[in-house]
């Protein structure tokens, strides 16, 4: 529930003035008091999303489910950071699809000309295209994202 | 001193856009038959190849599609506008990058200004590929001396990717025509119907017909002082503009528009009057959340309300009035009463009410304020209150500060939009994100 927001209106009619009324620029500084000793140091705080995000456009949050990659820190539930204009490169691990299915995050391995997808649980078997499957690299995983209960 | 760049447009074009987007995020919808329908699911408003090739039109009714095809041979989906848009916001910024300056014309569509832009035609390749690789939409890329000839380069890119033939392969996905020797640009222009150039509509397009052409090289050859005598000067500007003379400037802000409308189908028919005014509350509010985003006051609120033309075998009703309002306002509360009131006179009961909306009209520049005798001191100035509710609503969603007789939100409003199958907001929403199978 958001507060209820306060408004606050004109009570009274404002008589016409002739006289030009001066008012500080917005954003001046007023000259009082003693300088702010961080006046010097002004810096943006930090912003998550740009840390978080390389290339806006080409980024896209994904919700994982299940267990196969809780070895690299992936687990049930966590928000994946995904970036489609990173080249996808050996050990990387990727958003899949395979043959049109679902989304899979796995790590890529591509090693003498074979591709497979291998999770981070040995629980799980490695994932290896036959032939006349496609295997198309959605994108690749930057960053997951894990919220705990508070 | 260096002669002026000669000017150069390109047309960036996402092909079947709305059937490409939900695609991304259900890659198992590649290579199916797929069709997007409109509001209320009533027809086709975007089709994949697949469904061109069975035969869909556009604008075809889904009941027809239903009945006349076999089960499970199309998927049908409801428009995920939410979707769309923030795919369009993705293309259109990476489009951005191929020039100086942008005209977005459509969702899907944006025209680029590429004056003295070196090496376009690879530079377009580049961004093409880098729309399909960063965001999955793939596009066509058309290149001209005007817009007219960027639009329709555009078409010959994606025709002659979807139907391999019609022109020669190397123009699938980016054509510049621009590029051409003038034998091959007059081949391309002769194997193009004149119905495809912008700017010809059906109209003009059967009359030109009627006068014995049949492709654009027949009007590109017309004599443009010829044209505007016998059409006048839109067509002659058409014709100005297929011959490389560039009449068309790209529109970098869309300009203030003079009429704002906010109208929809009913996802059931509506008989009550409370209900109606529910519904034109609301159409009321967003209309006037438009008009301030513009800063225009509003000078009369026209309200219709009409049953379903469709459905015949029903009393049909259709009733429209206009409220003229005591001076020009962009005030909600305002302009809910008058549409509340026009909507109370145009009322009948017993009818089975299809679709309702409202229109803002006389339109004016809201800071040039007509001075008046204030003839009663009653009413104020709530531009503050204004500005509030739409942070708001903008901050919290939509909805969340509404007048009171807009209702109650949610499926207690028994005329909201019909979308039965719709996909989820895998991009706006956090709780709707696409699944990974970890």
């Amino acid at each position: 529930m958001c507060p209820p927001t306060i408004l606050l209106l004109p009570e009274r009619p404002v008589p016409i003035s002739l006289l030009p009324l001066i008012l500080p620029l917005a954003g001046d500084r007023v000259q009082a008091g003693f300088p702010s000793p961080a006046e010097d140091f002004n810096c943006k705080r930090i912003d998550l999303t740009e840390q978080l995000v390389q290339h806006p456009q080409a980024t896209f949050l994904l919700r994982v489910r299940g267990d196969s990659m809780k070895e690299a820190a992936i687990f049930d539930g966590d928000v994946l950071v995904v970036d489609r204009a990173i080249r996808p490169a050996h050990k990387h691990i990727v958003v899949a699809v395979l043959d049109g299915g679902d989304f899979t995050v796995k790590y890529l391995h591509k090693r003498a000309g074979q591709i497979r997808l291998v999770a981070a649980n040995p629980t799980y078997p490695d994932i290896v295209p036959r032939e006349g499957q496609v295997l198309e690299i959605w994108g690749v995983v930057t960053a997951s994202i894990t919220q705990f209960k508070t | 001193m260096s002669a002026l760049p000669s000017p150069l447009f390109a047309l960036v074009d996402g092909n079947n856009f709305y059937v490409s987007c939900e695609r991304v995020f259900r890659p198992s919808l590649c290579g199916r038959a797929v069709v997007v329908l409109s509001n209320n699911d009533g027809c086709a408003i975007a089709r994949s190849n697949e469904s061109r090739a069975l035969g869909i039109k556009m604008g075809t009714p889904w009941f027809e599609i239903r009945d006349k095809l076999p089960e499970g041979s199309v998927v049908a989906l409801s428009a995920n506008f939410g979707l769309y848009g923030d795919m369009s916001n993705r293309m259109m910024s990476i489009a951005a990058g191929l020039g100086p300056e942008q005209e977005i014309y459509s969702i899907d569509e944006s025209f680029i200004d590429l004056s003295g832009v070196r090496d376009v035609t690879r530079r377009a390749v580049h961004v093409r590929s880098r729309i399909n690789t960063w965001i999955g939409i793939p596009c066509g890329v058309g290149i001209g001396q005007t817009k007219t000839l960027a639009k329709l380069a555009n078409h010959v890119a994606k025709t002659a990717e979807r139907k391999p033939g019609s022109y020669p392969d190397d123009l699938a996905q980016v054509a510049n025509l621009a590029a051409l020797p003038a034998s091959d640009l007059d081949a391309v222009l002769q194997a193009t119907e004149l119905g495809e150039i912008w700017g010809i509509g059906r109209r003009i397009g059967q009359q030109l017909k009627d006068a014995g052409l049949a492709t654009a090289l027949d009007v590109v050859r017309l004599d443009a002082a010829m044209v505007r005598a016998r059409w006048g000067v839109v067509l002659e500007r058409t014709v100005r503009e297929l011959q490389g003379m560039p009449c068309i400037d790209l529109e970098g802000q869309p300009s203030a528009k003079k009429e704002i409308a906010s109208t929809r189908s009913f996802g059931r028919p509506v008989t009550h009057l409370e209900h109606l005014i529910e519904a034109v509350t609301e159409f009321t509010q967003r209309a006037a959340e438009k008009l301030r985003r513009q800063d225009g006051v509003a000078g009369q609120v026209a309200v219709f309300v009409h049953t379903s033309p469709h459905r015949k075998e029903q009393p049909q009703y259709s009733r429209a009035t206009v409220v003229p309002l005591r001076k020009p306002t962009a005030d909600t509360g305002l302009l809910v009463q008058a549409a509340v009131r026009g909507l109370r006179a145009i009322y009948r009961p017993g009818f089975q009410m299809a679709k309702a909306g409202v229109h803002l009209l006389d339109l004016q520049d809201g800071s040039v304020e007509q001075g008046e005798l204030e003839l009663d001191d009653g009413v104020e100035d709530r531009g503050q209150l204004m500005h509030a509710m739409d942070h708001l609503n903008q901050r919290y969603g939509r909805g969340t500060v509404a007048m009171a007789s807009a209702g109650v939100t949610g499926t207690r409003r028994n005329w909201v939009m019909k979308q039965e199958r719709k996909t989820p907001d895998y991009t706006t929403c956090w709780a709707s994100m696409p699944f990974a199978i970890a």
